[in-house]
């Protein structure tokens, strides 16, 4: 039997080929979530005069958003090629092999931590090309592709179950805006001591993606802050386990040979 | 030693939830070195024969020994024996021919050093080496079949598993698949277990067929043997002018069982009766024909026989690995 790591790493290099061979795959998540900062951060600029607003760059406020969207575009991409290699008999063909199902899943989310890691590399560029200074500095920056990894996994397997589950690119698009909603109810936008609307700063207190935002953002505007390393990492090591362990039972009850 | 390639199943069911018997408890026997052709209509229990066979399925009931291992304890053994080829050549269109090969040669545990001339071998061996580098998106049908049949042989199997491989090929990519399946049985003793819904590449190319239907083996042996077993030619006419048509048919019915539809003027000869015996009784009788043919039976006249139907008519176009 070939060695996990040889098994693992030609998979993730197929993943990342794919990726890079397919522009319309590839370019939405570094260019639309890039696209939306630049606009958001244009039109929303007046909310950094708000009292208690914690920068007045908006841009180096939003920057966290990017992050989070690029992730989304990562899940859905990989739970699309899966749901493909499953439609169309490929995923078959690597069962046939001796691959075991754990480089299978390990290989798939590899490809997409790499991607993820370069979509922040893309991110922080921008940033500082924009002018953006990280306040927790070089070592905030090198944590911020840990935690971009760390979030990949999460989102990536969370993509590969779906993709394991429905066996269908067409059903994981359908989710796309279901994921992205969290997004939208979250604090992208505004901090959430300053939602002024009490329902919305609710919603946004309560959901997950608020604090893996406010997690990055702590890394660009606030320096070393452990409250929101802690619930960042924290959320996003929780997510990744449970996304890893949903998509490891998918995969058995997919994978059914013998 | 001699490694074991035959293939012995012995009352091998597979069910589906809410769903008929797709394999209904099949007997067959395939001896190494022989190619085994599987032949039936689309739904027959075809593909899920190939599946439970290759390991991907579970058999609900039943044996299967695959290379002298049981597909239901020895997976990984199985696996480590064949090659298969499944519906529909499931290859990644991104992908070029040469990182198919370098995927599928990791994966299969081919030693490093062993790599690429093992790739370059098969790529020169199916006539890819100039479309290595091209992506299989822009394969044709037969280039996509030859690739995923180099995918099989990359990890040497001895018994290879192939589902309908010439669907949709054109006449030539066909006969050059056929010519290369041949070869690795008779040059490499591979023993090769093929679908297929073409009763030509049954007769040209198995040494034995089994006939399956409805998930059940109805008829099995050589073709030869098969053709012999309906044994009479058939007699098939038409009429210069159709309102004939039920004149024909009454004539030829003193001859013979009536074949086909109703639309067909084809019986199948009794024992003792000859075609010229046909033409003296139409001449006497003043009936004026089109064309007059005399066929010798084939495997569609075996199949025919067996389920009462003819194979081109018994195709649903559901397919049963599509219906899981």
């Amino acid at each position: 039997m070939s060695a996990l790591p040889t098994q693992i790493g030609a998979l993730a290099r197929r993943s990342i080929m794919r990726t890079a061979r397919q522009p319309a795959s590839a370019i939405p998540p570094l260019v639309l979530p890039v696209a939306l900062l630049l606009l958001n951060s244009g039109g929303l600029k007046a909310s950094t005069e708000l009292p208690g607003f914690p920068t007045d760059s908006f841009l180096a406020f939003a920057l966290a958003v990017p992050f989070i969207q690029g992730a989304l575009f990562s899940t859905m991409n990989a739970g699309t090629d899966l749901a493909r290699d499953i439609q169309t008999g490929f995923f078959s063909r690597l069962s046939l092999t001796p691959v075991r199902g754990s480089a299978l899943l390990a290989g798939q989310i590899t490809g997409i931590v790499v991607l993820g890691v370069l979509q922040a590399v893309f991110y922080i560029s921008v940033g500082l090309l924009l002018g953006v200074r990280f306040a927790a500095g070089p070592a905030g920056i090198a944590l911020l592709l840990v935690y971009a990894a760390l979030v990949a996994v999460g989102f990536g397997a969370l993509g590969s179950f779906l993709a394991l589950r429905t066996g269908s690119g067409e059903s994981i698009q359908g989710l796309f805006p279901v994921l992205f909603v969290f997004l939208f109810i979250s604090s992208m936008n505004t901090p959430r001591n300053l939602i002024a609307v009490d329902w919305f700063r609710f919603l946004a207190s309560i959901n997950p993606v608020s604090y893996l935002i406010e997690c990055v953002r702590s890394l660009v505007i606030t320096g070393w802050d452990t409250q929101a390393l802690a619930l960042g990492f924290g959320i996003a090591t929780t997510l990744a386990i449970l996304s890893l362990a949903a998509a490891s039972w998918a995969l058995g009850r997919r994978l059914e040979r013998t | 030693m001699t490694r074991d390639n035959s293939i012995v199943v012995e009352k091998l069911v597979r069910e589906f939830r809410k769903g008929p018997r797709a394999v209904d408890g099949i007997d067959l026997y395939v001896a190494p070195g022989e190619i085994y052709g599987f032949l039936g209509p689309n739904g027959a229990g075809k593909s899920t024969t190939v599946l439970m066979l290759t390991t991907l399925l579970p058999p609900t009931a039943g044996t299967a020994r695959v290379g002298g291992y049981d597909v239901r304890k020895d997976g990984p053994k199985v696996r480590s024996v064949i090659g298969a080829a499944l519906q529909e050549a499931a290859l990644d269109p991104l992908l070029t021919g040469r990182d198919h090969l370098r995927l599928q040669t990791m994966l299969q545990a081919i030693p490093k050093a062993e790599r690429k001339p093992r790739q370059e071998e098969l790529l020169e061996r199916v006539g890819l080496t100039d479309a290595a580098d091209r992506k299989v998106g822009g394969y044709s049908g037969g280039m996509k079949r030859r690739l995923d049949l180099a995918l099989a042989l990359v990890h040497r199997p001895s018994i290879l598993f192939l589902d309908e491989p010439t669907t949709g090929l054109d006449p030539q990519s066909r006969t050059a698949l056929w010519e290369e399946v041949a070869r690795l049985a008779r040059e490499d003793n591979v023993t090769v277990f093929l679908t297929t819904q073409y009763l030509e590449e049954a007769d040209v190319l198995a040494d034995r067929v089994g006939i399956i239907d409805h998930g059940k083996i109805v008829a099995e042996g050589t073709p030869t043997a098969l053709k012999e077993e309906i044994g009479r030619p058939s007699i098939h006419v038409i009429p210069c002018r159709e309102e004939d048509g039920p004149r024909i048919l009454a004539l030829l019915t003193r001859f013979g069982e009536r074949l086909g539809d109703g639309r067909d003027l084809a019986v199948r000869l009794r024992d003792g009766i000859g075609m010229v015996d046909v033409i003296r009784a139409m001449d006497a009788d003043g009936v004026v024909v089109d064309d007059v043919e005399l066929r010798a039976p084939t495997l569609d006249d075996v199949f025919l026989a067996k389920t009462g139907r003819t194979l081109e008519g018994a195709a649903t176009g559901e397919d049963e690995a599509a219906s899981r």
